[in-house]
């Protein structure tokens, strides 16, 4: 394709996406039928760009996320663009914030979709703001791809128009994970989850899967995600606990584990944590050590000899991720690795998903388009495009399926141990979103 | 765990919170006593000391620079805010408290700007674990909780024993006819508005080996505050610190006991009583 022939410093001297954008489609003519379309719509001031809304947590509890989720987003729309944007056209982030919050989050989307009008909306993390905005994307009738991990897509109580192609939910995850839990940590569990629609998905279908492998949950600890002490929570911990399994989320992710090893000490359960539990979290900060020989589950490995694969590392190295998972500026900044390529993952599926449908503009026309093509999907190959692996995607629930990892603290790093399959996650579907009208 | 090694864990979250709250509280008081305005952004100081630790021990690799620079440097922000802000409007009581939500949101903004959204750990000075015969408990609190008594007694004396402490209390009862006798009330004003800040300021450094720094961290620290002062009596430092303890314990046994949500709803619910049978708080009065 000659598009190629741009390098990116020639593409940044032409200002940015929307001018650049220009040269690069007049360029690449020679791009297979949808480039003269894009070139028609230059003379029309919304045409030719495709414009994609990008709601992200920039402030609020989920603001660490939110960081990261535009870092890369950034640099997945500035790949795209460098290697001929979406169907020949160039792509532009809308970026807005909901400060992590529901009743903000449904505003975004409100915006994005009626004064920005973009073509898609995408990238919401905190599942108590997507299950708030995801009714009002329904209604306004605008593709909403989360990258969130909740159940609630799959569960098939969201809509035809949220989807989740770009990361795993609770259930598939937790599906995945306890058989293993159960078979080398222990059968007594005790768990430990935030006190919010994400943390019940760890509650209702870890439990379940526990129960199920001949494991039992010997008690259950809800926290408020906003919650800055948690020695207060311990007690409820039973001392004959084989296994506590944590997943927090929140600025006090750190303390948590910190004040968790300074009350059980040297008598500690075995643990079994959720990298939620120190997303961001610097694995060198004071007091970690409690959590040497403990296990955790990375949807991808923070540290790059984890899964070394010629995709990952050239998605970590887009990203400006270094090898043990910080920014490449500032080595104190450490990403929240195993979800942000989830944001990555969605907006190449987008790419495919619009370059397969003919989508074109906003409007019931290319929304069906849209949304029958991505349903047909059945899976997303391993590539720069979805550098976690490979995903099964399963159009009835709009939800993606893909491999898990296992690894454990040792040395103060994460060293992966084990790797589960897309199989080990699958379960009985509940919902099916193509029945429902569009 | 037994019914003793739960009482105990309680009490002692209780303590040690009770002892942080009163710490931070007691500039919003000293501030509402002294000045007669209610200081919206008095958690931002708060947390302006928490993140000002994890800057400066970062920058030198020991905590105790931080100990000493953090609270200077917020003190500092405090004197600007008072001359530029609050003596511009006269600190009459309404527009301070709208000015200093606008305050709030500029010092949260600009650190959510300049440090980012993250929550970073500080390395506590001194590291040690508390065993027990039920459960473990990390030293360096129970020294916060020691520090915090030693500055709440330190403050007692500057308003009791000490000039400035006179001035205050003399602006406290009378504005008008302390600056008669030679009180020079706007320089008093300054100084508690200072004080204030450098006591949340303080409890921000202390906490933040424990709960690390965040942007957000000011408004739970303000809400309790308030709790503290409104149960307290507004103004007076002793309700304040009775009042602290008293949340304090509620929460921490309360929250061993059953769980900690039902503990804030108690606590809140506290307040409204308290409101309702003592409008001018337990120990509401016109002194120090």
């Amino acid at each position: 394709m000659s598009a190629r022939r741009i390098t990116r410093r020639e593409a940044m001297k032409t200002a940015g996406a929307l001018v650049g954008a220009g040269v690069l489609t007049g360029i690449s003519g020679v791009l297979p039928t949808r480039a003269p379309t894009a070139a028609a719509q230059a003379s029309t001031p919304s045409g030719k760009t495709l414009r994609i809304g990008f709601q992200v947590h920039r402030t609020g509890i989920g603001a660490v996320y939110g960081a990261w989720y535009e870092k890369t987003a950034n640099a997945a729309v500035m790949y795209i663009n460098e290697t001929g944007g979406i169907a020949g056209r160039p792509v532009e982030l809308v970026a807005e914030d909901d400060g992590t919050d529901p009743k903000r989050g449904v505003e975004v989307v409100e915006k994005l979709a009626q004064q920005a009008k973009v073509d898609f909306i995408f990238g919401t993390l905190f599942s108590n703001v997507v299950i708030a905005a995801a009714p009002r994307a329904g209604e306004l009738k605008i593709p909403y791809l989360v990258v969130s991990e909740g159940y609630h897509v799959p569960s098939g109580k969201m809509n035809r128009y949220v989807f989740q192609p770009g990361i795993t939910d609770v259930h598939a995850q937790v599906t995945a994970l306890v058989p293993w839990i159960v078979k080398n940590l222990g059968k007594k569990i005790t768990m430990v989850f935030p006190d919010y629609a994400f943390g019940y998905d760890h509650r209702d279908f870890g439990g379940a899967a526990i129960a199920k492998v001949g494991g039992k949950v010997a008690a259950l600890v809800p926290i408020p995600p906003t919650e800055t002490s948690f020695t207060k929570y311990f007690p409820q911990i039973p001392r004959d606990t084989d296994v506590v399994y944590h997943v927090m989320v929140g600025p006090g992710v750190l303390t948590f584990v910190l004040q968790m090893g300074e009350y059980f000490g040297a008598r500690k359960p075995k643990l079994f944590g959720f990298i939620d539990s120190l997303e961001g979290v610097d694995m060198a900060s004071p007091g970690l050590d409690f959590l040497e020989g403990s296990h955790i589950w990375e949807a991808l490995p923070r540290y790059a000899d984890g899964y070394p694969t010629r995709y990952e590392t050239f998605y970590r190295a887009r990203v400006g991720v270094n090898a043990s998972g910080a920014s490449q500026q500032d080595p104190k900044n450490v990403s929240t690795y195993s979800h942000m390529f989830g944001v990555w993952e969605t907006l190449f599926v987008i790419k495919e998903v619009v370059e397969q449908s003919g989508y074109e503009m906003p409007g019931p026309e290319g929304y069906r388009a849209f949304i029958e093509t991505l349903e047909r999907f059945e899976w997303f190959n391993e590539g720069n495009r979805h550098p976690q692996g490979a995903k099964k995607f399963v159009g009835r629930l709009h939800q993606a399926f893909g491999q898990q990892f296992i690894s454990q603290v040792q040395n103060r790093r994460l060293r992966v141990v084990d790797r589960t399959r897309i199989e080990d996650g699958m379960y009985k579907p509940e919902g099916d979103y193509t029945k429902q009208p569009l | 765990m037994s019914f003793t090694g739960h009482l105990f864990l309680g009490l002692l979250e209780g303590v040690v919170s009770g002892l942080v709250i009163a710490l931070t509280a007691m500039g919003l008081s000293l501030v509402f006593g002294v000045m007669r305005i209610v200081n919206v952004a008095h958690g931002e100081f708060f947390m302006l000391g928490a993140v000002f630790a994890w800057y400066f021990s970062s920058l030198t690799g020991s905590f105790y620079p931080a100990l000493v620079a953090a609270p200077i440097i917020v003190a500092l922000v405090a004197l600007l805010a008072d001359r530029f802000i609050l003596r511009p409007i006269r600190y009459a009581p309404e527009p301070t408290i709208v000015a200093t939500i606008g305050l709030l949101y500029i010092l949260q903004q600009l650190v959510l700007t300049f440090y980012g959204p993250y929550a970073r750990p500080v390395a506590a000075p001194i590291y040690f674990r508390v065993d027990f015969p039920w459960f473990g408990y990390s030293g360096y609190k129970l020294v916060v909780a020691a520090l915090a008594a030693l500055l709440l007694a330190a403050l007692w004396l500057v308003v009791t024993r000490t000039r400035l402490g006179l001035y205050m209390r003399a602006t406290q009862q009378d504005r008008e006819m302390a600056q008669a006798f030679g009180v020079p009330t706007e320089r008093v004003y300054a100084a508690a508005f200072a004080l204030g800040a450098v006591l949340a300021a303080i409890a921000g450094v202390l906490i933040v080996p424990v709960q690390q720094a965040h942007y957000l961290m000011g408004l739970d620290a303000l809400l309790l505050s308030f709790m503290a002062v409104i149960i307290g009596g507004v103004g007076s430092l002793t309700g304040t610190l009775v009042a602290a303890l008293f949340i304090g314990l509620i929460d921490g046994v309360m929250s061993v006991f059953f769980t900690p949500t039902l503990a804030k709803i108690v606590a809140s619910l506290l307040v409204v009583f308290v409101l309702v049978l003592k409008p001018m708080g337990l120990f509401g009065g016109d002194r120090l």
